[in-house]
């Protein structure tokens, strides 16, 4: 077996050995709960709990008392999105607006809503995959609730226009989600200086560890809880807290936030290395947004005409490389990526994407090697295609 | 995921090609399920003499169709008939449950290129080779749900 070649960072990343030494003590050592404030072990565990969230606060640019923990990047978005739309539908206001490309995190939210007697607007993106702010504001009615567009696209890269789709919601006085998981640790995020009511985030995505997520909630936007019980995080998300998790997730985002530049040109070096390579390979297409200051640093989307997804992806492991595809079968279903469907990709293109998201870990060696395997499978699996014809 | 017997049809596939003067060609899946199965077939009085397949799809639609090949290739036109997709889910050593559709594809493929060898000699098929479902989206698989 070869060595492996993890460019799948968009789906997780690996635990950087600095975090996975910060989170250590807090499994055998510091175990007291961070509730049990009256004794030495959970006092400390108190104050690591605090410690971080300072920490994680200060790389977001919020106040700590404005940053709560949570499971996963998922519960984040189900708070912000449920606890919005059950709070303001109370007053009336059953109307949400978001894109259709937005992870399922959300767009399953939005079909329970739904299912409850809300109304929701999808809005339809460009073909790079942005969404327009002109329609955001032409959706927005007296009953709209809440906004909410992800911060990046997961698949395709596409940097939303955060800011301007803030701008409209404030003016109109309506609740701005976003959903920051693909772009917390990439690209520079400075909460109380976006027009952001909620942005979500989660640890693993930025080689913090998996089953910790955050979601900040500006000072004054109060949504119903969605986890009830008992008192912890300031009475709005009960459950005892995931000290390890939460010690790693703020460590993993400091480190992020602090290397940002140098990180952003080692991935983005061997991105466009492997970007330039592919589009000098014939019938290609580069699914996202070709202005790369518009798009994630760490993700390259392209169809390679005619050779199915799930083949180009089984073939790269067989070289120990392993990507990911938004083919149908990659995702379990007939029907291929509702990404790049929305983009307008025909169908038979769709199946034929392969995605590449760098890290932190990966070499410009590694970024050779993906260009020598696509050189040597992409005709393979052409070949045995109906589909395929050279010119 | 897959057994070693679908990436080994995977890594190898049988059979990968097309026949000059087929005797019959079958092609069933449409691209917008992401699955195309196209079928060759040579004929000789009642013997399969030979068989070549071209798939656009994923790792089971290559496997399935690369183990179809072999397990009609110089058999009797009766016994591809016979040829039914649980029989190539068996000699793959298995499927993942959403994967099942593309045995499925692999079955009508023979199936359709079989008819087409009827069509060609005037002969209806539909007695012989039964109401073809060409479309993946009408195989009652369950894959889409």
């Amino acid at each position: 077996m070869n060595k492996i070649i993890y460019v799948d960072n968009a789906a997780t990343t690996p635990v950087a050995k600095p975090v996975l030494d910060a989170m250590t003590p807090y499994f055998c050592e510091e175990y007291g709960n961070p509730s049990s404030m009256f004794y030495s072990v959970g006092a400390s565990a108190g104050q690591a709990l605090a410690d971080a969230r300072e920490k994680a606060a200060k790389a977001l640019g919020c106040d700590a008392s404005e940053l709560f923990f949570t499971s996963c990047g998922s519960e984040a978005d189900n708070w912000a999105i449920k606890g919005t739309a059950r709070k303001l539908g109370e007053k009336g206001k059953k109307h949400l607006i978001t894109s259709c490309i937005e992870h399922h995190a959300v767009l399953h939210s939005m079909k329970a809503l739904e299912r409850e007697g809300f109304e929701v607007t999808y809005l339809p993106v460009d073909a790079d995959g942005f969404v327009s702010p002109a329609d955001v504001e032409a959706a927005i009615r007296p009953d709209t609730a809440l906004v909410t567009i992800m911060f990046a696209n997961n698949e395709i890269g596409t940097i939303e226009p955060i800011a301007e789709i803030g701008e409209i919601c404030r003016k109109h006085k309506v609740w701005f989600h976003t959903d920051a998981v693909q772009a917390v640790g990439a690209v520079p995020i400075n909460c109380h200086e976006l027009p952001v009511d909620m942005l979500s985030l989660s640890a693993h995505k930025f080689n913090g560890p998996k089953g910790v997520g955050a979601l900040y909630i500006r000072r004054g936007v109060l949504p119903f809880n969605f986890l009830d019980g008992g008192a912890q995080e300031r009475n709005r998300r009960a459950g005892t807290e995931n000290l390890a998790g939460i010690v790693g997730l703020a460590t993993a985002l400091e480190i992020a936030v602090n290397s940002m530049e140098e990180k952003r040109r080692h991935i983005s070096a061997m991105r466009d290395f492997v970007l330039q390579h592919v589009q000098s390979m014939p019938q290609v297409k580069i699914n996202g947004p070709l202005d790369l200051s518009r798009r994630l640093p760490n993700n390259l989307n392209v169809s390679f005409t005619a050779a199915e997804g799930e083949s180009l992806l089984l073939m790269l492991d067989m070289r120990g490389i392993c990507a990911s595809s938004g083919s149908a079968c990659a995702s379990g279903s007939l029907d291929p990526s509702h990404v790049l469907l929305s983009i307008g990709l025909p169908h038979e293109i769709a199946h034929c994407s392969l995605r590449f998201s760098f890290g932190v870990q990966n070499t410009m060696e590694d970024a050779q090697a993906i260009c020598d395997a696509l050189d040597a499978i992409v005709p393979v699996v052409r070949e045995r295609s109906p589909l395929w014809h050279e010119n | 995921m897959y057994s070693a017997k679908v990436l080994d049809h995977f890594a190898n596939p049988r059979n990968v090609g097309e026949i000059e003067n087929a005797d019959g060609i079958g092609e069933v899946g449409n691209p917008q399920c992401g699955d195309i199965m196209k079928m060759y077939l040579k004929i000789d009085g009642d013997v399969i003499t030979d068989v070549k397949f071209k798939t656009f799809g994923c790792g089971a639609a290559i496997a399935t169709s690369s183990i179809a090949t072999e397990m009609i290739k110089g058999k009797t036109i009766t016994d591809a008939l016979g040829l039914t997709n649980r029989a190539v889910v068996e000699a793959l050593d298995g499927l993942p449950p959403v994967k099942v559709h593309c045995s499925v594809l692999a079955e009508q493929a023979v199936k359709s290129a079989l008819a087409d060898y009827y069509r060609r000699q005037g002969v209806d098929p539909e007695p012989i080779v039964g109401k073809l479902e060409e479309d993946c989206h009408a195989c009652e698989c369950g894959a889409h749900s």
